[in-house]
């Protein structure tokens, strides 16, 4: 134990003092013992973060996925079988329309800040500023200000559209983020060739940039899944909570973290809920694997670059 | 005819920068309308309950015409303030681990616990809370366990990945001669860490714990399942308290005319409260280089 606690991770040697009087070896064993309780808070702090991630995740799946059934996957939902498939189509849905908004525009910014401006300009500062504001705000105030704009003052009501037009202003900036930094990360060389050859600034951000930027790009769309399919704040007075699939754009629809918060605003925490939590995270466990491995490929592109 | 391509090919950039310069105004705009309305929402109602009843008043009783969002104020702060308590020592310390005690595989495999903890979405913490936390603290400690303790912890978890994200990025960008300098003086790896790298990063940890208690104080769902929502002012850490997001999510359902002024002058409130908060960490972050 006291040879780990002494011996740095980082692979470094000891650094060895010979104490020759009792008091500098007294100093050396307290620093020693202070060294040793540093070391354990650390990997206990450590080890307490995976605990209550391991803790949490084991406890919902537990729980939950005894409690499925085929019922919950039953295509219309009713008040016995709580079935959670309507809200599962509609948060698909959900995020293809707020990404078919969200990701041109923030793909479009990106270029924009990369490509065609000058690093420092007071335009370039401002959309930085709103960007990571838009990054801070609470999903509770984009609940609002979906209710206020798209419901009330565009007159779209509870809607497929509203909520969507809501999470693409929330994911707008996550969107540019990624694929600013993926664009920067692209070489200056790959400009440099494409220019000399001959192609406009527009042909080389649509054949040598995108192309070279993609997985970064993809990593910055799982990531926006991600947020789409956990939101519920910014939804339940934007879209709505209607069990079913819309018919149109202007129907209301609920998505599952937002089924997942009528359940327990009803008063219903049986064994229902459990399932559906349990799917809930068995999702977002899927997906942040699949943000792993995209992002192992960026790191290794980057590798070979 | 090449005359007539070249043409072509200036318009046609011409369109493209156009299209891409209104794509970068898009977030411009959205903070704009946000700013905007919200305002437009927010400020007539406070005017009409007047300044002082709506941020010191202590009654919230809309069938009475009384809006008074003081004891949520509080209540919030309580909450957010719990929250760091746990979730600060723990995430800089994970963040110490992983910037500069982990192996390799052991660093990689909790980075990736670390953004699996970001990406569980907010109802799921709230039901583990709901069905794990809270009656373990009716049990053991008394009252209903819908409380501020419960409230707090399930917070302080959820911002771990942040706190833990920005400090180790603070740590990471620390120039690696400060821990060599250290290490050639004859200090051990741990007072390295501690004494020279710890003081180096302090203003990028800032910077984490700002962002720690943004995230913290505008999070609704998980707090509102768990933390009762009385509107009071609490004496104890298992009481229950109101937010000002459990305030809004609560009501805006049913909330007609003042009534839902005074919801949108919540988040208005709210909104600014982040702002600043967003400021700091912006001026921060600067600072440390980050």
């Amino acid at each position: 134990m006291s040879d780990t606690a002494l011996t740095p991770a980082a692979g470094t040697s000891q650094v060895g003092i010979m104490p020759n009087g009792l008091l500098e070896m007294r100093a050396t064993k307290r620093a020693a013992a202070r060294a040793r309780l540093q070391n354990v808070l650390v990997k206990v702090a450590a080890a307490l973060t995976a605990a209550i991630l391991l803790f949490i995740v084991g406890y919902i799946l537990i729980m939950g996925i005894p409690h499925i059934s085929p019922d919950l996957f039953a295509f219309v939902y009713n008040s016995t079988n709580l079935s959670l498939m309507p809200a599962l189509i509609n948060t698909l849905i959900m995020i293809v329309f707020s990404l078919a908004i969200a990701f041109p525009l923030g793909l479009g910014s990106a270029i924009y800040l990369v490509e065609y401006t000058k690093r420092d300009n007071r335009f370039v500062k401002m959309i930085r500023l709103t960007a990571e504001t838009l990054a801070g705000i609470p999903s509770i105030v984009y609940g609002l200000f979906g209710l206020l704009f798209f419901v009330t003052v565009l007159g779209w009501g509870w809607s497929l559209l509203a909520g969507a037009f809501t999470l693409a202003i929330m994911i707008l900036p996550v969107i540019l983020r990624t694929s600013e930094e993926a664009l920067k990360a692209v070489p200056d060389s790959y400009r440099e060739g494409s220019f000399s050859l001959g192609a406009g600034r527009l042909r080389t951000v649509i054949r040598v940039l995108l192309p070279a930027a993609i997985p970064g790009i993809a990593a910055g769309i799982i990531l926006s899944i991600g947020r789409i399919f956990g939101e519920s704040a910014a939804l339940i007075y934007t879209a709505g909570a209607v069990a079913a699939i819309p018919e149109s754009v202007f129907d209301s629809a609920r998505t599952l973290s937002v089924h997942m918060w009528v359940l327990y605003s009803e008063g219903l925490h049986g064994d229902k809920a459990y399932a559906t939590a349990a799917v809930l995270l068995g999702i977002v466990v899927i997906i942040n694997i699949f943000s792993a491995r995209v992002a192992g490929r960026i790191t290794k592109g980057e590798k070979h670059a | 005819m090449i005359k007539q391509a070249i043409a072509q090919t200036v318009l046609r950039e011409r369109v493209a920068q156009a299209v891409f310069t209104v794509a970068a105004c898009c977030c411009v705009l959205a903070v704009a309308l946000i700013c905007f309305f919200l305002l437009v929402s927010g400020i007539p109602a406070i005017a009409e309950i007047g300044v002082v009843e709506f941020f010191f008043g202590t009654v919230w009783k809309p069938e009475i015409g009384l809006y008074g969002i003081g004891y949520m104020i509080i209540g919030s702060l309580y909450v957010t303030a719990g929250s760091l308590i746990i979730g600060v020592p723990l995430g800089i310390f994970t963040a110490l681990y992983l910037s500069r005690f982990a192996t390799k595989r052991l660093g990689s495999a909790l980075q990736r616990g670390v953004e699996l903890l970001a990406g569980i979405p907010s109802i799921v913490f709230g039901f583990f809370g709901l069905v794990a936390l809270v009656p373990l603290i009716r049990m053991t400690m008394g009252g209903t366990g819908l409380s501020i303790l419960a409230a707090s912890v399930i917070l302080g978890i959820m911002i771990l990945p942040t706190i833990i994200t920005v400090s180790r990025a603070a740590l990471d960008a620390v120039p690696q001669n400060y821990y060599e300098g250290a290490l050639a003086l004859g200090a051990r790896h741990e007072r390295c860490v501690f004494r020279v790298l710890l003081p180096a990063a302090a203003s990028g940890i800032v910077a984490s714990i700002v962002l720690g208690f943004g995230r913290a104080i505008g999070e609704t769902m998980a707090v509102v399942m768990i933390v009762g929502n009385q509107v009071r002012l609490p004496s104890a850490i298992t009481d229950g308290v109101r937010t000002l997001t459990g305030n809004i999510i609560l009501e805006m359902g049913y909330a007609a005319d003042l009534h839902r002024g005074a919801l949108f002058a919540t988040a208005l409130v709210l909104f600014v409260f982040i702002l600043a908060i967003n400021l700091l960490f912006n001026m921060m972050k600067k600072r440390a280089g980050i």
